[in-house]
């Protein structure tokens, strides 16, 4: 018995791979998927060389861009972004940790202003070693990147 | 150009400084304590809005801007205030900024001074944002030590208590991590510094170690920088568990080094006896005072291109 899951290939779209195991669902709000409408697969808990276990997420019809591949970076440090065209990998997009993320995330303290007050999340985003660190703008606290929700 | 790097900037949080800024507000803070300036704020009005409870603070930053000329409008609570009728504390501030030249804030809530800033088109200073920040009472202790031991390169200082939640505390460290000092960290566990600014500490070369009682770094220490566990911060059942650990006597100090100086940032509950405050060692009520300078010095920087 074929012990792999079957996932199907995308004509025209873009296929995120090597996303670290439980990191696919954030991504998907992340990029507001859901939201947009977007035909999306996602593969959770895949077998992987590279990552020993991964997630994967395919749009269809859908070219994510530079920007929103950027923030990525904050969940899947390793990924792969190809942008696909009539079933081929015909670009891969290049990424960088992004330095500020504004209105993604919801700051974990209970205590921020940006709870009470009708503005939006500030995060200044750091690499230390191989961890991600979200600094929130406003109440100074750090946070590794599983402790912050993207806001939905 | 000017020499003044303060002039027209806001005083959020201690991150913001650079050893040059604390070296200009300490030797402005100097000349504050030596001569009366009382012009240097003529036809300014301060802003003193404090949402939740202040004595010192809120009082030496008024006390500061009327011994140099200034005038001071303001609340020392959120009582009265339209935030109460559901005005965002954005709308607010937007509103006093056009009234003053300067907007002092207290606020309950950590990063209300950093929006403030945003908003206000005038300097504003942070004078404490629930637990994070309390620059101005950093910048008071760190000049009160300096005047106490006048180069604070090797120092060995001593934080006790509180190190959690204690606002002044995070700013005290930003401040003290500008120079080559030495921390012994002493707390119950549940009150330890918090990792991410461990974390910072070790990424400057500051050297610190955790310590479980005042006894064990006595010996080794020039200033012991005492703070008061914030029972508001707590259950009732975890306050009674911490609330007497670290009390401080004379009889504690027998192995101090001579020049020891202890400090609080004030108000103390039960922490320091009050037999402490004859002996040579007592340093918090001079530090209180001093806070009056260092206010005035920061008033004067921000609304005075020219330095005096």
């Amino acid at each position: 018995m074929n012990d792999t899951l079957p996932v199907s290939a995308i004509k025209n779209g873009t296929v995120i791979d090597h996303i670290p195991q439980g990191q696919a669902l954030r991504i998907i709000h992340l990029l507001s998927l859901l939201k947009r409408k977007f035909k999306i697969m996602a593969g959770m808990n895949l077998p992987s060389k590279r990552l020993a276990t991964k997630d994967l997420i395919k749009i269809e019809n859908h070219i994510i861009t530079e920007d929103e591949a950027n923030e990525i970076v904050v969940f899947a440090p390793l990924a792969t972004i190809n942008v696909i065209e009539d079933f081929k990998v015909v670009k891969k997009i290049s990424t960088r940790l992004p330095s500020v993320m504004k209105a993604v995330f919801i700051c974990p303290n209970l205590a921020c202003i940006t709870h009470t007050e009708q503005i939006d999340s500030c995060f200044n985003i750091s690499e230390e070693g191989k961890h991600i660190k979200l600094t929130c703008h406003y109440c100074e606290k750090i946070f590794h990147r599983d402790q912050v929700k993207v806001k939905i | 150009m000017t020499d003044n790097l303060l002039f027209q900037r806001d005083v959020i949080s201690m991150k913001d400084f650079k050893l040059n800024d604390v070296e200009l507000i300490f030797k402005i803070a100097k000349k504050m304590k030596e001569k009366s300036f009382p012009d240097l704020l003529k036809n300014k009005i301060i802003a003193s809005c404090f949402f939740e409870p202040s004595t010192r603070t809120r009082l030496s930053f008024e006390s500061a801007a009327l011994r140099l000329g200034g005038r001071v409008i303001g609340f020392d609570s959120g009582e009265g205030l339209s935030i109460q009728k559901g005005e965002t504390l954005y709308d607010t501030m937007r509103v006093i900024s056009g009234y003053a030249d300067l907007i002092v804030i207290r606020h309950p809530r950590e990063g209300s001074a950093c929006l403030t800033a945003e908003v206000a088109p005038c300097p504003v200073i942070n004078a404490g944002d629930g637990a994070n920040q309390h620059p101005t009472q950093a910048l008071t202790d760190l000049f009160t030590i300096q005047e106490c031991h006048p180069n604070l390169n090797g120092l060995s200082i001593a934080l006790v208590g509180d190190l959690k939640y204690g606002r002044t505390i995070h700013s005290f460290i930003e401040v003290c991590s500008l120079f080559d000092v030495r921390l012994y960290l002493v707390s119950p566990e549940i009150l330890a510094l918090p990792e991410a600014i461990c974390d910072k500490l070790k990424k400057r070369g500051i050297r610190f170690s955790f310590h479980q009682t005042i006894e064990e770094v006595i010996p080794n220490i020039d200033i012991l920088y005492m703070t008061r566990i914030q029972q508001e911060r707590f259950s009732e059942a975890e306050y009674q568990l911490v609330k007497d650990q670290f009390i401080l006597t004379p009889a504690l100090l027998n192995n101090a080094r001579a020049k020891l100086k202890v400090l609080h940032p004030l108000p103390r509950i039960n922490e320091i006896a009050v037999e402490m405050d004859q002996t040579p060692y007592a340093h918090y009520f001079q530090q209180a005072n001093n806070g009056v300078v260092v206010r005035q010095a920061l008033l004067t920087l921000i609304l005075n291109e020219t330095l005096p």
